[in-house]
This record gives C-alpha cells, sequence and structure tokens, in this order.
C-alpha cells in the first residue's frame, strides 16, 4: 500500500516489547496485543522474535473457516473475523501455520492483526513499525530494504505446504524460501539429549 | 446482471464451486445492492398484492356449494352409541354417523381438522377422538374439547324421511 512493504527481521529484535505496548494503544483492541512474541531457545539465550500477521496470498486460516467470517481485501490484508459472523470455534487458531489468530473469550471472537488497516490505508504506518527501535518490524519501501545486507523473502515451505505472504522476512542472502519442517521441532528435548551424548562421545 | 457473473479470474475451473461463491476474497464476494434489495422486495409484494386479489375475487364470485341428498342409513339400524361409517358427498370424503339416544342421530366428517387422520367414537367419553395427536371433539356440536385441532369437525345435517336418514347438507364453521 502506497508503494510500502512491511519487512520482519527476527535478527533484530531486542525484545524491548514495545510493538506489544503500541498494539495495545490500538482503539478497536485496546489492551489486547495482536503481535506475537517469542523468544528462541528461552533455557539457553535471550533471542526474541517478534512478528505479525503475515497475511498469506492464500491464507489457510479464512480457508478452513466454516463461518466465511475471515476476509481477505484488495490490498492483500486478512483481516480479524467479522463479528456478526464468527463463531468462535478456534479452526482459524489451529490451521494458521505461523500460529498467529488470538481467540479472544470474552468477546467470542477471532482477532488477529489486520496491519494496522486504519492507519495503513490511509498511508500511514502500522503502530509496532512506528516504534520499533532496531526496525526488526520494518514498514518501508523496496529500495530501503535493499541496502541491508539480509535478503526479503515471502515464500515459506512447510513440510509440503507452500506459502507466500505479503509481509517479507529478511533471510540470509543466500536463501531463496524459508523451509520448516514443524515435525523436526517436535521432539526438540529428544534431539537436544542426542546432541549432548554426541558432543560427549567425540571428546 | 453483474452480481450473478462467475468472476472466474482468479479461481481455476477445477476449484470447487463453494469456493467460487463463499471467496476468502472480499474482491469477489457477490454483494446485492441496495437496489436490487428494494426491487425484490416491491415485485414480490406487488405479487403478494396480485395474489389477494385474485382470492378476494374469486371468494366474491363463488356460489356456495349446494350437496346431493344420500341416504346413509334406515332408522333403528344401530343400536344406541353405535356407529356407522359412510362417505359423503363423495365417495372420498369419509363421515361417522353416530346413535346418541333412542330418537337422536349426528354426523360429522371423520377427517380431524388437525392433520386428517380419521376420528371414531368413544363411547365411555361420549366424544370423538382422533388417535394421532388426542384431539376430542365433542359429541354435541363437534367443537373442540382439546388438543391440537383449531377449527370443529365439519357437520352433516341429517333428515328424517319415512323411516330413513338422509344427509342433506355440510354445515363447516
Amino acid at each position: 500500500m502506497f508503494g510500502y512493504e512491511f519487512y520482519i527481521d527476527p535478527s533484530r529484535c531486542i525484545g524491548c516489547r514495545s510493538c506489544l505496548q503500541a498494539c495495545e494503544e490500538c482503539e478497536t483492541h485496546r489492551g489486547n496485543s495482536m503481535i506475537n512474541f517469542d523468544f528462541i531457545e528461552r533455557r539457553e539465550s535471550i533471542t526474541s522474535a517478534a512478528y505479525v500477521c503475515w497475511h498469506c496470498d492464500e491464507p489457510t486460516c479464512a480457508q478452513v473457516c466454516p463461518a466465511d467470517a475471515i476476509k481477505k481485501d484488495e490490498d492483500g490484508i486478512v483481516h480479524s473475523s467479522l463479528k456478526p459472523r464468527c463463531i468462535a470455534c478456534s479452526n482459524c487458531v489451529l490451521a494458521c501455520p505461523f500460529g498467529i489468530p488470538k481467540m479472544m473469550e470474552p468477546e467470542q471472537q477471532m482477532m488477529k492483526c489486520d496491519m494496522c488497516y486504519d492507519r495503513t490505508s490511509v498511508g500511514k504506518r502500522p503502530m509496532c513499525a512506528t516504534v520499533c527501535p532496531s526496525q526488526a518490524l520494518a514498514y518501508v519501501r523496496p529500495e530501503e530494504i535493499a541496502r541491508r545486507r539480509e535478503k526479503p523473502t515471502n515464500i515459506f515451505y512447510f513440510g509440503q505446504q507452500k506459502i507466500t505472504t505479503k509481509v517479507f522476512i529478511m533471510a540470509p542472502a543466500q536463501r531463496d524460501a524459508i523451509a520448516l519442517d514443524v515435525v523436526d521441532y517436535m521432539w526438540e528435548e529428544q534431539h537436544e539429549m542426542a546432541a549432548t551424548e554426541h558432543q560427549q562421545n567425540s571428546a | 446482471m453483474k452480481w450473478q457473473q462467475r468472476n472466474t479470474s482468479r479461481t481455476a475451473p477445477s476449484e470447487p464451486l463453494w469456493k467460487e461463491e463463499f471467496s476468502v476474497r472480499t474482491a469477489d464476494e457477490r454483494y446485492v445492492t441496495r437496489r436490487q434489495l428494494t426491487k425484490f422486495l416491491v415485485l414480490t409484494s406487488f405479487g403478494m398484492f396480485v395474489g389477494n386479489l385474485w382470492i378476494l375475487l374469486r371468494s366474491m364470485f363463488s356460489k356456495t356449494p349446494s350437496y346431493p341428498q344420500q341416504t346413509v342409513a334406515r332408522l333403528g339400524e344401530i343400536p344406541v352409541g353405535g356407529v356407522k361409517l359412510f362417505t359423503y358427498p363423495t365417495r372420498d370424503d369419509h363421515c361417522i354417523l353416530v346413535r346418541t339416544s333412542e330418537n337422536e342421530h349426528v354426523s360429522y366428517s371423520q377427517k380431524c381438522t388437525h392433520l386428517s387422520c380419521a376420528v371414531y367414537y368413544s363411547r365411555m367419553d361420549n366424544r370423538l377422538e382422533c388417535p394421532c395427536h388426542k384431539g376430542f371433539f365433542s359429541i354435541a356440536d363437534g367443537s373442540v374439547l382439546q388438543g391440537p385441532p383449531s377449527r370443529p369437525l365439519p357437520k352433516i345435517i341429517l333428515e328424517s324421511r319415512g323411516g330413513e336418514l338422509v344427509a342433506v347438507d355440510i354445515k363447516t364453521s
């Protein structure tokens, strides 16, 4: 929109949670942050990652919605569920490969990041991108992001599923796509044990 | 009309129809405009008005139906408290004749006014009963005593002529 694109670089995230606070200020969901904030390897490091909805070209959340409540608009934004239609079944919450949709239990409605549509649709930047001090969440023109060392990509592989998104992630320059096999991360503890054994054996 | 045209630009023909009709994209949704809804409402109400007018005119010019005379039973054929089934005015209209006392016969259509089950005479309670939904009718005038029926049973008017009972008319209320 207006020549701007959203770029997420988790390697720049310093875990300050400014984006969460800024997101909570929004009047449409005051007090509830729509940012997904995770610690990576919480036990070993303080590395954190904040990310917003990726606004898939073929949004899985909308495709699994039995009530036709989730819509992708002309600007490519996947919006929160329509209040009169949402039946709070959590299908979208379970289906989204990125874990973005949030079930708001008091409202009985799914809400998610809509890239501050009230702001971006009139040319302003989203709340999170305006406050991010390290520009891990950046809403800039493509030529500005081209100056960075990392290369933006919007192609993800989740096992067999290929997903292209509106929001870009900053990937290592030699990578064209991000490939994840969720099954690999399901037995993380066992992997770690195996790695420790391997280290002990080699030592 | 524009909203009826299928937008096939985005969805491949192999996609199921529901995906096309309930597209996740706002741009592909087929909205009914306010003008189309208004048009629909106006035309539908006009159709209803014309239909009601037709019913009104037909009832104004319709004649009161006349029923044939038909001998249904001989006097003394059935005992007191006994019943006889017959059809009147056509072979498909089943009726029930009850001898309530020595000199008194009453007859009603056997079709329950609720859902057309056949009513029968209960001698113990002296009333007509519909077994389907327990609708009870008075034997005196066919009015509803209990149950779902909303209208009384049509009464067959009987005349006694020379030792025979003759059905002459049907009274509905």
